[in-house]
């Protein structure tokens, strides 16, 4: 049998451009529904939890509201998930057909966990008044455990893109899998716990987001303060946990991406003395513009200025990414990282002084937008990781080019796939506002009310 | 039993429980379509949701099983078959996103003008997606997906006779079990006159299912002489007893026997789904492709098969306690 990865013909450019398009639009889109997928069933058991402590009425109100949206998020990210397992094949058929045995792996871990969420998600839903309280409770911890198990696997297998181990190549074909070690790869730990907290931080500000406006337009009673307060607290809990982790997945780059990490940096040449570049944009091969904290990086990777830090003069030319937008998008995680943590500072310095938020309507319009930034953010970060890693989808081992299906015809595939999206986003946004604002909770959900 | 052997059959119980599973919720919705105008067929439209609202994203995740242990055991067999039949795989594709996100934005919505939006988009992604999926269907089993990427033809590979029987055939299987199942539910909501319509459009999806798998024998001989010799020799016990099966069927429809219908038209449906695979073994991606050469290294198929069974016993209570909670859950007809 010929190896598959040679019967494939060279792909167009214009192809290739729409397939890595199609997979960005996809998985960019996706990824929103995800976060919210792991994270919003916290938030829905913490206040169901708290009204069957106290007997609390804003707590379950808060909770059958929160039910309402997370049913219709789970279906969105539910279904655009399944058309990212399609298009692993539909896209990267070369990538699949000669690795998909090393990464299935995670995948069918991810599967089973998957199965676990939408099973006691459908007996959560739909169950509420058929359970006692405690039993509905309960049925909402495994979609808790399950959304959690999934992202890291599935981050797993993004991390194995980025460490592929656990295989040896035998012309073309995969030999002596090792289906535990790909999983478990080095990067599987910094990307996973990343993007958790993430996941988490996106649930929390964006739901409170949702309260801020409303608090901003004088609904300032209990029920709307609550909605407000229990996820932001959440989120800006974590927002300094995730800038170690952050920090962590730096310091990773470092030794195991170099290359990644200097184009986030903008790094042109290998030393010591490092700096870092804060903001500026990359034009022709130099930054520009930037403000430079000279042996900054070389501080950050090793904590001290003689660290030597690698450049992207280190990798052939051929084998670098796309700078620009790497360090642009970057920059622009860290600084909305940066930026959130600031105003979680100013939330526990308020609590700390007065046990009350802060009074300033700033800080509310500052809230009212952080779910935003948090998904930008979180946008952003897998563009460092993705464009990071180009042009390899397999990092050393597999260019993207080789990966993807050499059907032509790709871009009409894409122009088809992007008009899809464009509608679905008006139809949820429009679905969740008209969910916020009407408090429509779905029939089966209040049975005896 | 060799372990390849084995994770082949797994999978294969994965996609039947798909079809049997999931296709009933895609049939629920090509019912939705033919429920007539939108006060008329409220009702209808009312228990489709009651019935299949807190299931159908439990029933699609086995779709996601047989993907990823497909591309994990045989992952030749995959990246053939996704780059070959990129277009209806995307088209399917699309049609899932649309059925699943419209389904949960009626049943989201208020107005009536949204619900018959988002419910037309449903109902009308409800035919689609297993149209095309059964013109997939098709293209492997009549040998026109050859190793390789994009090694077969994109157009004709998926549509041809084979698949276009395929796809047929999807679609009526989906809505004749959906109109079984929701003829069972109906009868055991005390809503009599829903469980007749249901029984009157299982009937018609029985004979029409019948009549095109009838026509499909001379389709498959002029088509897909392989496949046809398969099904006439190897496989012959399984086509009989789905025949048997669905005759079977439309007589306990006629009597009213609502739970044995059940039990009839799942046979049936099965017998069909192994006559296939049993057809065309062992080949994976006939005329030559074996399961043997497909197969990824064995430390990975053992691998896959101890997590499918440890995830087993996790999955298969859970899934038989929401089926259970969803079958006692009471139906109101009348609730706004």
């Amino acid at each position: 049998m010929t190896p598959l990865a040679v019967l494939a013909g060279p792909a167009s450019p214009a192809d290739l451009v729409a397939a890595r398009t199609q997979m960005a639009l996809s998985l960019g889109w996706h990824i929103v529904f995800a976060c919210l997928g792991v994270g919003m069933p916290a938030l829905l058991l913490f206040t169901e939890w708290r009204a069957h402590r106290t007997g609390d009425a804003d707590y379950l109100r808060l909770a059958r509201r929160w039910a309402t949206a997370v049913g219709v998020l789970f279906a969105v990210g539910a279904v655009s998930g399944t058309i990212l397992s399609f298009e692993m094949g539909l896209l990267w058929p070369g990538l699949m057909g000669v690795y998909g045995e090393v990464i299935g792996l995670p995948f069918a871990l991810e599967g089973i966990a998957f199965f676990i969420e939408a099973i006691f998600l459908g007996i959560y839903l739909y169950a509420w008044d058929r359970l006692s309280p405690r039993a509905h409770l309960l049925s909402g911890v495994p979609v808790l455990v399950a959304g959690v198990a999934s992202a890291m696997f599935v981050v797993s297998a993004n991390a194995w893109m980025n460490q592929p181990r656990g295989f040896d190549l035998d012309g073309g074909r995969v030999t002596g899998v090792a289906p535990w070690a790909a999983m478990f790869n080095p990067a599987t730990a910094p990307q996973s716990v990343h993007m958790i907290i993430a996941a988490f931080m996106v649930s929390g500000f964006g739901t409170a987001g949702v309260y801020a406006v409303a608090l901003l337009r004088g609904r300032r009673d209990r029920y709307h303060r609550l909605g407000f307060l229990v996820p932001f607290t959440l989120a800006a809990a974590l927002s300094p946990v995730q800038i170690l982790a952050g920090d962590f997945a730096a310091r990773f780059l470092a030794g195991y991406q170099p290359t990644k990490l200097a184009a986030a940096e903008a790094l042109f040449r290998t030393g010591p003395n490092a700096p870092l570049h804060l903001g500026g944009l990359v034009l022709d091969g130099q930054i520009r513009y930037a403000v430079e904290i000279p042996s900054g990086l070389s501080m950050l990777v090793g904590f001290t200025p003689g660290t030597v830090v690698q450049g992207l003069d280190r990798a052939a030319p051929a084998d670098r990414p796309p700078i620009a937008p790497v360090h642009l998008a970057f920059d622009t995680m860290v600084g909305i990282g940066t930026l959130l943590l600031l105003l979680s500072a100013w939330l526990a310095l308020s609590w700390w002084r007065r046990r009350d938020m802060p009074a300033s309507p700033w800080f509310l319009r500052f809230a009212s937008v952080a779910g935003v930034l948090a998904v930008v953010a979180v946008e952003t970060g897998w563009v460092v990781t993705e464009v990071g890693r180009q042009p390899w989808i397999v990092y050393g081992r597999m260019r993207t080019l080789e990966a993807v299906n050499p059907a032509p015809g790709l871009w009409a595939g894409f122009t088809v796939v992007a008009v899809v999206y464009a509608v679905l986003t008006v139809a949820v946004v429009y679905v969740l506002r008209h969910v916020a604002r009407t408090g429509h909770v779905a029939p089966q959900e209040t049975a005896e009310t | 039993m060799e372990p390849a052997q084995i994770l082949l059959a797994v999978m294969w119980v994965g996609l039947t429980l798909y079809a049997l599973l999931g296709g009933a919720d895609f049939g629920a919705g090509v019912l939705d379509l033919l429920a007539g105008r939108s006060r008329a067929g409220m009702p209808q439209r009312r228990l489709i949701e009651h019935s299949i609202g807190p299931v159908w994203e439990a029933n699609h995740v086995w779709l996601i099983f047989v993907l990823v242990v497909l591309w994990t055991g045989f992952p030749m067999v995959f990246a053939s078959v996704m780059s070959t039949l990129y277009i209806p795989l995307t088209l399917a594709a699309l049609g899932i996103i649309a059925r699943g996100a419209a389904f949960a934005f009626r049943k989201a919505s208020t107005e009536l003008w949204q619900q018959r939006l988002f419910g037309g988009a449903f109902a009308l992604s409800s035919v689609l997606t297993p149209f095309f999926l059964g013109t997939v269907a098709g293209a492997i089993a009549s040998g026109r997906v050859e190793p390789g990427l994009a090694a077969g033809d994109l157009v004709t590979s998926w549509l041809n006779p084979t698949s276009l029987l395929g796809g047929a055939l999807a679609v009526l299987v989906c809505a004749y079990l959906a109109a079984v199942y929701l003829c069972d539910d109906a009868a055991r909501s005390g809503t009599p006159e829903l469980a007749d319509g249901f029984r009157l459009r299982a009937l018609v999806a029985a004979a029409a299912t019948g009549a095109v798998a009838l026509a499909g024998i001379a389709v498959l001989h002029q088509d897909a002489p392989r496949l046809y010799s398969g099904l006439t020799h190897r496989a012959l016990p399984l086509v009989v007893a789905s025949a048997v099966l669905g005759i079977a069927s439309i007589v306990l429809l006629w009597r009213r026997r609502h739970l044995l219908v059940r039990a009839a038209a799942v046979l049936a449906v099965v017998a069909v789904m192994w006559g296939w695979p049993v057809a065309q073994y062992p080949a994976v991606l006939p005329p030559g492709l074996t399961y043997q050469e497909a197969a990824a290294t064995p430390v990975v198929i053992t691998t896959v098969l101890v997590v499918a069974g440890v995830g087993a016993l996790l999955v298969l209570p859970s899934i038989l306690w929401l089926f259970l909670l969803q079958r006692r859950m009471p139906y109101d007809s009348h609730q706004t």
